[in-house]
């Protein structure tokens, strides 16, 4: 369990989070969902003591995670796959680590047998690809049966068979009755990898819900038409109280009105339609809807 | 890269027999991290041959140009043969550089922060790494400067001048160079955690403890005193024990302040870094 209440940090003048309040419930795969710059990576930090907040609090397990004498039997966490030496051994880096937690070092081998790395282990993490980095870093995080797990954009440099496993083991860890939360700036891979989601954007908290209830609130459906004579459709429907757009080649998006109603009045007015159809706004836009008002960087924003 | 396969998964619950991670399962871990990379070996290895070398050099030519005569004294210059300022130069270099590499090498990496994720008690963390730090420099120090006198006395013996272990300040000589060692080596792991930047902290360790001294002089009375309290002073005072031919100064320092300046160094390097990596954000 991952309780974060009014949780603020604050970087001189620069509100990095905003009092920031969620609850991450074991049982189920969490994700943390926010445009870059949106203080994903800051909150974690705070959650791992890492960073001191400004105000507010952030516990694991009811516990602030500074004031553990040990980390790795709460929480395992892949902040950056990056953050290993890369002139150790991927064996010498997780034995170092157990170690300081009183891990066996057999728990070493286990874990490196896990995330397929069993082979590579001998060899100096300079010359891993950022994909086995990753599995180094899910496999530090294993070390130490937590019941809480953290990570931060850790489908990054992942291969599509690694994107389904990590995506496998997410649900396996949760199925077992740990509290899994995991960072990411993308929708469409949280799409099939979470089944909570807490969206920030600019620090501020946007939604705190289902994948389902998110999906629900934020996905207006619009339909698009192709009529024979656009333009008297377009009248229909706006007298109608429907908003039109013409869509370039002779379509129409309709939005207020469903596709039966369109069809009902099409057929009162005599107009002949082509196509009527049904869309429902993916995830993915939905998500970019709730955040657009908070997107840090902006392409092509006027300066 | 083989498909992964699914351990048998324990239950959460497990960690409720959490076995308690004692300091000394953290002295383990620091002694893992800094064997485990393969530069550190080497440059112990090279720069411990560099000053054996120099010392066997020094008493070979005390030998060579030998003077029977009686007025001619050679208690310091046996000593001074084994280890001299080239020696600690080599030392301040090699320890200083050393300890600061050992905390600059996790920030700049990012490791830092993997470590804090799995240690989050930093003091305990920053001195399992001051404690390793100090026993590995010591022990290298140690085996130096011993080996150095060893090899120097033995090549001066031919000549009837060589000292033993046992001889009056002997030992002092080669504890003091021993000692030097981690002073230098806590000296820049303190740098180390204040700057964290590679280059930056390797510089200003060496700034400290090679050019600092050299602002001060024992012209003066608060310049003595200044100059008396640097490592470097400290072991020149502390590799002083024969005080004929030597330039005596207006203002001397004595043994015990020159140990009290080793100490004084040493914790509070260690106090100030663990002050530091306590209120920083990583």
């Amino acid at each position: 369990m991952i309780e974060v209440t009014e949780l603020t940090k604050r970087y001189g003048r620069k509100t990095a989070v905003d009092r920031l309040t969620f609850t991450v419930r074991p049982g189920h795969v969490t994700g943390f969902l926010g445009p870059n710059g949106a203080g994903k990576s800051t909150t974690l930090r705070m959650l791992l003591g890492l960073n001191d907040p400004t105000g507010g609090t952030a516990t694991v397990g009811g516990r602030s995670f500074r004031n553990l004498p040990r980390g790795l039997r709460h929480v395992g966490a892949l902040l950056d796959a990056g953050d290993v030496h890369g002139g150790r051994t991927g064996r010498a880096h997780l034995r170092a680590l157990a170690r300081s937690n009183a891990i066996p070092s057999g728990r070493v081998e286990e874990v490196l047998h896990e995330v397929g790395l069993a082979e590579a282990a001998g060899r100096r993490i300079g010359g891993y690809s950022l994909g086995m980095k990753q599995r180094l870093g899910i496999a530090a995080a294993l070390l130490g049966d937590p019941p809480v797990l953290l990570f931060d954009e850790p489908l990054n440099g992942l291969d599509p068979e690694g994107v389904l496993w990590v995506r496998g083991l997410f649900r396996r860890l949760a199925a077992e009755g740990r509290t899994v939360f995991v960072s990411s700036h993308m929708m469409t891979e949280m799409e099939h990898t979470a089944d909570r989601l807490v969206v920030i954007g600019r620090g501020r908290l946007i939604a705190d819900e289902s994948l389902a209830g998110f999906a629900a609130r934020a996905g207006r459906s619009s339909v698009t038409v192709v009529a024979a004579e656009p333009a008297a459709l377009t009248g229909v429907l706006t007298a109608a109280g429907a908003t039109v757009r013409p869509d370039g080649a002779g379509a129409l998006t309709v939005t207020g009105l469903d596709a039966t109603r369109i069809g009902e009045l099409a057929l009162e007015h005599r107009l002949l339609l082509h196509a009527l159809t049904t869309r429902t706004a993916s995830l993915e836009e939905a998500f970019m809807e709730l955040t657009a008002d908070s997107v840090e960087y902006l392409a092509g924003e006027p300066r | 890269m083989s498909t992964p396969t699914l351990a048998p998964a324990p239950s959460p619950a497990s960690t409720g027999a959490e076995p308690r991670a004692s300091f000394g399962d953290l002295l383990a871990a620091e002694w893992i991290k800094l064997w485990s990379l393969r530069s550190i070996p080497w440059v112990l290895l090279l720069s411990a041959s560099v000053i054996v070398i120099v010392a066997a050099r020094g008493a070979s030519y005390t030998y060579d140009h030998f003077d029977p005569s009686p007025a001619a004294h050679y208690y310091q210059t046996a000593l001074t043969d084994s280890f001299n300022t080239i020696g600690a130069d080599v030392v301040m270099l090699v320890a200083g550089g050393l300890g600061a590499f050992v905390v600059v090498n996790e920030y700049a990496s990012g490791l830092i922060r993997t470590s804090l994720a799995a240690v989050p008690d930093r003091r305990a963390l920053l001195l399992a790494k001051a404690l390793v730090l100090t026993a590995v420099v010591l022990g290298w120090g140690a085996a130096v400067a011993g080996t150095s006198f060893g090899i120097a006395q033995a090549i001066l013996s031919g000549r009837g001048i060589g000292l033993s272990i046992t001889d009056p300040g002997a030992f002092r000589f080669v504890a003091g160079a021993a000692l030097f060692a981690p002073v230098c080596a806590l000296v820049g792991l303190c740098l180390g955690v204040l700057i964290r930047h590679t280059a930056a902290s390797i510089v200003s360790t060496i700034l400290v403890l090679f050019f600092v001294p050299a602002f001060f002089t024992d012209t003066y009375r608060w310049s003595a005193d200044i100059s008396h309290a640097l490592p470097f002073t400290a072991w020149r005072r502390l590799s002083v024990v024969d005080l004929r031919d030597q330039f005596v100064s207006p203002y001397p320092a004595t043994v015990t302040s020159a140990w009290i300046a080793f100490a004084v160094w040493s914790l509070a390097s260690v106090a100030i870094a663990a002050l530091a990596i306590q209120r920083r954000d990583h």
